[in-house]
């Protein structure tokens, strides 16, 4: 290990794809995840149908599972040899050993944390305003957008934020259903180990170890600054 | 015109009224728990009732028989909460607007300025609600509701989270919207000066029932005739006209068939027909008109009606000429005076006893 301080910040081309891949995978699985974990949160905070004990046990079933788990159920379900690989191929849906298949993963990892924090924000939405906005003569679809949606922005984007985050360090499950192939399944996470499985990787695994507590931190300050900045707005804060 | 008639069992508590409203404040008066709110509530649509049924203007808005339910946006009946509810994220022009947006095109027929300058709020328009007062809030809860254009307009305690000052600031804001648009509304009170200041009709509710439903000051007389704990909401009403304004003193001398009544404050201009409400338990009786007496109202009838309940007994004055006047006094008192159907009596009355929601411009619909 030649000159350690100067190799601490001087990231490799393999490394700057690891960094760049990690973060199309988490924002791609993020954003693809935002709507569904939005209606989710919603019912969940806010409507009553049968079966709600089972979806919100489905939800957060990935944050109690060993990843590895749901890495190999995703792996049965949407494998080239799963139960909707073969029909998901046919229509050109592809996701086994592709970084698409690395977002799936992620996105189902990430969802309970996504979910977790948005449906606390809806449910912390005064029911009086919504009664108010229907008294008004809005139906429950645009009470929603008008009043719930807006309201609950500070919550979405900390679930957004908290999604990414998770998403970028995810590793049991993506490296079971998508493997860790450099340039389109190697995400920060899977790079970091397989450097750590060579013998002078060291030095390689610290700087992508510093970068992913960088971005991380980042995120969580962001999302503390996002929710300071909406209690202030709405007037909890002087 | 709204026709009510449901039954609702909650819990222990049942609930069974039944009455219609007319123009102007139709007032639901009862104590905390006998059921108004409910009532309001199965109005606006909040709750279902289990049975019976709900109509306005002619159109069905619930019939638990035939299985109609209309949802609570399509009711078109404005609802102000106690806590004015305004939506936070919203400025007070976007508020005032929200409900407007959604009503039919040619159904618009409130003017946005005119809503603005009668509630006195055109100043707070580009603000955030969250940086508003109680009583501003209250006021632009009361605009929002208007500008949607309701068939209907529902006033849930809208003065109760306010102090006296603020109570009497946006009270006769209340009485210019009753005047000047024309919106039937439907008023939720505990507060008989309220009720009697700004209502043409009464339904007083109890226990989940109607127990009275007329003209304030008969409703409210009806009330002799309930248990004496509740005896403070027994008041009555006296129209009056006023003589003159003495501006040293800040009072108004108002003349009454029976006497002379003097407020404290403006009661409107002379000549003009004011309203005073008095309640039956600020009321002393005389047999012999009091000499030497600090009490500047006193207003000469006779017993017409004596009820009794425990230690008190509630008397039923007619004023000499006109109007009728409510007074409790103990049966001890009643008994030392002699007091019998037909006796003359002088009935007196502090004038700083009448707060000043009692004091009022006579609407157009009492007279």
């Amino acid at each position: 290990m030649p000159d350690f301080p100067a190799a601490l910040f001087e990231l490799s081309p393999a490394e700057w794809t690891a960094i760049r891949l990690s973060l199309r995978i988490a924002t791609v699985a993020t954003l693809a995840s935002l709507p569904f974990g939005i209606l989710t949160a919603y019912a969940l905070a806010r409507c009553q149908f049968p079966g709600k004990t089972l979806v919100n046990g489905m939800v957060h079933l990935p944050l109690v599972l060993p990843p590895v788990v749901t890495g190999f159920v995703l792996l049965m379900l949407l494998g080239r040899k799963g139960v909707f690989g073969p029909f998901l191929a046919e229509i050109g849906v592809v996701f086994s050993f592709r970084w698409t298949g690395a977002a799936v993963a992620c996105a189902v990892m990430a969802f309970p944390l996504m979910v977790r924090a948005m449906r606390l924000s809806f449910e912390a939405i005064d029911r009086r305003l919504e009664l108010a906005s229907e008294t008004l003569g809005a139906n429950r679809i645009w009470t929603f957008f008008l009043i719930n949606l807006p309201l609950a922005v500070p919550g979405i984007i900390v679930g957004a934020i908290l999604a990414f985050a998770k998403a970028l360090g995810e590793f049991g499950a993506t490296i079971t259903f998508v493997s860790n192939i450099p340039g389109e399944t190697q995400t920060i996470s899977a790079a970091i180990y397989s450097y750590t499985q060579v013998p002078g990787g060291d030095a390689a695994a610290m700087r992508l170890t510093i970068v992913a507590v960088f971005i991380a931190f980042s995120a969580l300050v962001a999302s503390e600054i996002i929710q300071w900045r909406a209690a202030k707005r709405l007037g909890n804060v002087e | 015109m709204i026709e009510v008639d449901v039954r609702l069992q909650v819990g222990a508590f049942s609930l069974d009224v039944a009455f219609a409203n007319g123009a102007g404040v139709t007032a639901l008066f009862g104590q905390s728990g006998s059921g108004k709110s409910l009532t309001l509530s199965i109005i606006a649509g909040l709750i279902k009732p289990d049975a019976g049924y709900v109509r306005l203007d002619g159109d069905t808005l619930v019939d638990v028989a035939t299985g109609v339910f209309v949802p609570v946006s399509r009711r078109r009946i404005g609802l102000v909460f106690q806590d004015s509810n305004l939506f936070p994220h919203l400025s007070v022009k976007q508020n005032l607007l929200y409900g407007r947006w959604f009503a039919p095109e040619g159904e618009r027929r409130i003017d946005f300025d005119a809503v603005v300058e009668t509630l006195g709020i055109a100043n707070l328009v580009s603000r955030s609600p969250t940086r508003l007062s109680g009583g501003e809030r209250q006021r632009v809860a009361i605009g929002r509701a208007l500008l949607s254009c309701p068939r209907l307009l529902l006033l849930d305690e809208p003065l109760a989270a306010l102090d006296m000052q603020r109570k009497l600031e946006i009270l006769p804001l209340i009485e210019r919207v009753r005047d000047e648009f024309d919106v039937p509304i439907i008023y939720v009170s505990h507060a008989v000066e309220e009720v009697l200041r700004l209502a043409s009709r009464v339904v007083i509710i109890d226990a989940g029932r109607v127990t009275s439903v007329g003209e304030p000051a008969e409703a409210f007389n009806r009330i002799a005739g309930a248990p004496a704990a509740n005896r403070f909401d027994r008041s009555s009403i006296l129209a009056a006209t006023v003589e003159q304004t003495s501006v040293a003193h800040g009072l108004t001398k108002l003349n009454h068939p029976a006497g002379t009544i003097w407020v404290a404050g403006s009661a409107g201009n002379c000549g003009s027909l004011a309203r005073v409400i008095v309640k039956a338990t600020d009321v002393i009786l005389s047999r012999v008109l009091p000499q030497e007496i600090s009490t500047r109202s006193i207003l000469s009838g006779k017993v017409a009606n004596i009820q009794f309940d425990g230690a008190i007994a509630t008397i039923e004055i007619e004023l000499k000429d006109d109007g009728r006047l409510l007074a409790t006094i103990t049966r001890g008192a009643l008994e030392d005076l002699a007091l019998k159907p037909g006796s003359y009596v002088y009935a007196l009355f502090k004038t700083a006893a009448l707060d000043e929601r009692s004091i009022g411009m006579a609407s157009a619909q009492v007279e």
